[in-house]
């Protein structure tokens, strides 16, 4: 008797623990909503559709900032993806064990960095590092492309990418490694069992076998990327401009807020800032809707991989 | 037992931090306060040692920045509120009471550059600031600069515009010069703490800005005197309206607000760019602090008088220090009759 009332007690305190999330969720947007009003009101569409970024006159297009969060987010998972992959299959599978604990503990003090240092390391270091050693090489062989021609100052699109994937390296990294060490053994002896060399191994049993782990662990990464705010303010350059340099200074829907809300003093304003805050919420969840999706065609498909 | 024992230092703890809140809750009056960063070092300084003068009284403030400041005065969440810009007439009317502009200090914001070939300090003509930030003016060589600095070779790099990316006081105060200067910046962009700039970089805050153009060669930034002072950045002297070319400091800042002594309006609401007087440093500001003319804690407001009572008199011998620039002993006189009329 006892136990069971404290069972169903338990399931209660937890559903209750559960359902303030969705309040607090339902509750932010609530509370955004309603305080981009005005500027909803006044702009309607136009504010998702247009390039003009002007505090003064009190026009308002949210446009290249949200390009801006997208482009960089994404720039940031093609660099941290194929490093992050390389790291934990090496950590989970073929570092020797004396390496493998220093190592794991190195990559997730990455993470525990604060994202200021991030930032300011970016400025002196990283961007003076990218203007003379990295630019100069692809302009010289790949300036062809659109995506690197342009002035370089530095600050751009291009080093808020790197510093951001330098910053969801560890996440990716680690959640990886740990769907890894979560592969049975018995599918990696099945694997060599067949004759498999080390390396289809690796990629038929252990890589097969978790990817939807991995593409969990890249959503995280992407999650951070995309709402990542301090870093990216100091190294892009915040000038909202579409570019298609990647070279070009650029600007991110949470920089912006960051930037401006403290002194944003009439109501259009702040109305107006928080509408990106409000853009903001509904690009990462239609990210992770999108991400999600994509998880579940992947594991619905059988391939590669031994199935339990 | 060992129960018992846990709510019994409970019980202990809660009572002893009780006493405690009480006893100092019977000595100290808290006053809040929010607003402006930029006068922040100076204002915590006065706060301390006013304690000495006043160990009665305990002043708290928040510098979250202008805009916050002025929202926190409106809705009486504050005592009193800070602020770089004055405020709007709607901003006024709006408010539940009279508020009251007190003048504080003043600062300068000064034109930083990276050229470490250029070893003079350079000299700048407004218009020619203006039509470098409208990015009219790309080269450090254009005749218009080179008129200003005969003697200096300057080189043919292109100019890099550096700005603040974060809404801020200092961008009031030069988007408020620029339009001053140039008819085109007054239309096309206009004044005010973050504006839609035509060209260049943002940087976030003072040291956001410093490093661009520490950074880049060939770059250009504006910043407030004492970030470019403690910072050893090298600044630009500036043409003011008498015609001469002004070297920001504490004194020529000064100048600035003695210059706008004779058209001072009655409620301080006033802007510093383009002061008259022949040694006045044209880009300047003043920061205020916001109080309502009517207090409604008689104990409060009384404190509050005595405090800026003080901060406008003994208070201004640590501005220098601090790089801030001290209230002429004219305007003094002129905020203390506004002090006067604060009732409580």
């Amino acid at each position: 008797m006892k136990i069971k009332f404290v069972d169903t007690g338990f399931k209660k305190a937890t559903t209750l623990i559960a359902l303030i999330v969705v309040a607090l969720t339902l509750l932010l947007v609530y509370n955004m909503a309603t305080n981009a009003i005005p500027s909803i009101q006044k702009l309607g569409a136009r504010f998702l559709f247009t390039s003009t970024w002007d505090p003064v006159k009190e026009d308002f297009g949210a446009l290249p900032f949200i390009y801006g969060t997208i482009v960089s987010s994404f720039l940031a998972l093609l660099i941290a993806v194929p490093v992050s992959l390389g790291i934990a299959v090496y950590l989970a599978e073929l570092a020797p064990q004396f390496i493998r604990q220093p190592l794991s503990f190195l990559v997730e003090l990455l993470a525990a960095i604060p994202s200021v240092v991030y930032g300011l390391w970016g400025i002196f270091g990283l961007a003076p590092f990218l203007r003379s050693t990295i630019q100069p090489f692809l302009s010289r062989y790949l300036g062809f492309l659109p995506i690197f021609k342009g002035e370089f100052y530095g600050v751009s699109m291009f080093t808020a990418g790197i510093i951001l994937s330098f910053m969801i390296i560890p996440t990716i990294s680690s959640v990886s490694r740990e769907v890894f060490l979560a592969v049975p053994f018995t599918q990696r002896e099945a694997a060599l069992a067949l004759g498999a060399t080390s390396w289809e191994k690796i990629r038929l049993a252990v890589l097969g076998y978790s990817r939807s782990g991995v593409l969990g662990a890249i959503i995280l990464g992407l999650g951070r990327a995309l709402g990542e705010t301090m870093a990216v303010t100091m190294v892009i350059g915040n000038r909202p401009e579409i570019s298609a340099s990647l070279f070009a200074p650029s600007y991110t829907m949470a920089s912006v807020i960051a930037n401006e809300f403290t002194e944003a003093t009439s109501n259009m304003y702040l109305s107006a800032l928080i509408e990106i805050g409000l853009v903001l919420f509904f690009v990462t969840l239609l990210v992770n809707i999108t991400a999600r999706v994509l998880v579940w065609k992947v594991t619905n498909k059988v391939e590669g991989g031994i199935r339990e | 037992m060992k129960n018992r024992l846990l709510i019994l230092m409970a019980i202990v703890l809660t009572a002893t931090s009780l006493i405690a809140g009480w006893s100092l809750a019977d000595k100290l009056l808290l006053i809040n306060g929010a607003g402006a960063t930029f006068p922040y070092p100076l204002y915590s300084k006065w706060f301390y040692e006013y304690t000495k003068i006043d160990p009665t009284v305990n002043f708290n403030y928040q510098a979250i920045g202008s805009g916050g400041g002025i929202r926190q005065i409106a809705a009486q969440t504050v005592d009193f509120g800070a602020s770089d810009g004055a405020l709007t007439d709607e901003q006024l009317k709006q408010a539940p009471g009279e508020l009251f502009h007190i003048p504080m200090t003043a600062g300068a914001v000064v034109i930083t550059y990276n050229l470490p070939q250029v070893k003079e300090r350079l000299k700048f003509s407004p218009d020619v600031v203006a039509d470098i930030y409208l990015g009219k003016v790309k080269r450090w060589n254009d005749p218009r600069i080179v008129k200003d600095n005969a003697g200096v070779t300057l080189p043919g790099e292109p100019i890099v515009v550096a700005h603040r990316s974060d809404g801020s006081g200092t961008t009031n105060i030069f988007t408020d010069y620029l339009s001053s200067v140039s008819d085109n910046w007054k239309t096309k962009v206009g004044k005010g703490t973050s504006v839609n700039w035509p060209v260049g970089l943002g940087g976030k805050g003072n040291e956001g800005v410093a490093g661009l153009v520490k950074q880049t060669p060939g770059a250009i930034g504006y910043v407030e005197l004492a970030y470019a002072v403690k910072n050893n950045l090298p600044y630009a002297d500036i043409k003011n309206t008498a015609g001469n070319f002004i070297t920001p400091s504490i004194q020529s800042t000064t100048e600035a607000v003695n210059g706008k002594i004779n058209s001072m309006p009655a409620d301080f609401r006033v802007s510093l760019v383009n002061p008259d007087g022949k040694d006045a440093y044209p880009i300047a500001g003043l920061t205020w602090i916001l109080v309502y003319k009517n207090q409604t804690d008689k104990e409060k407001g009384k404190k509050i008088v005595e405090f800026l009572r003080w901060a406008i008199t003994d208070g201004q011998k640590y501005s220098a220090d601090l790089l801030y620039a001290p209230l002429p002993e004219s305007l003094v006189k002129k905020i203390q009759e506004k002090i006067d009329q604060i009732r409580y």
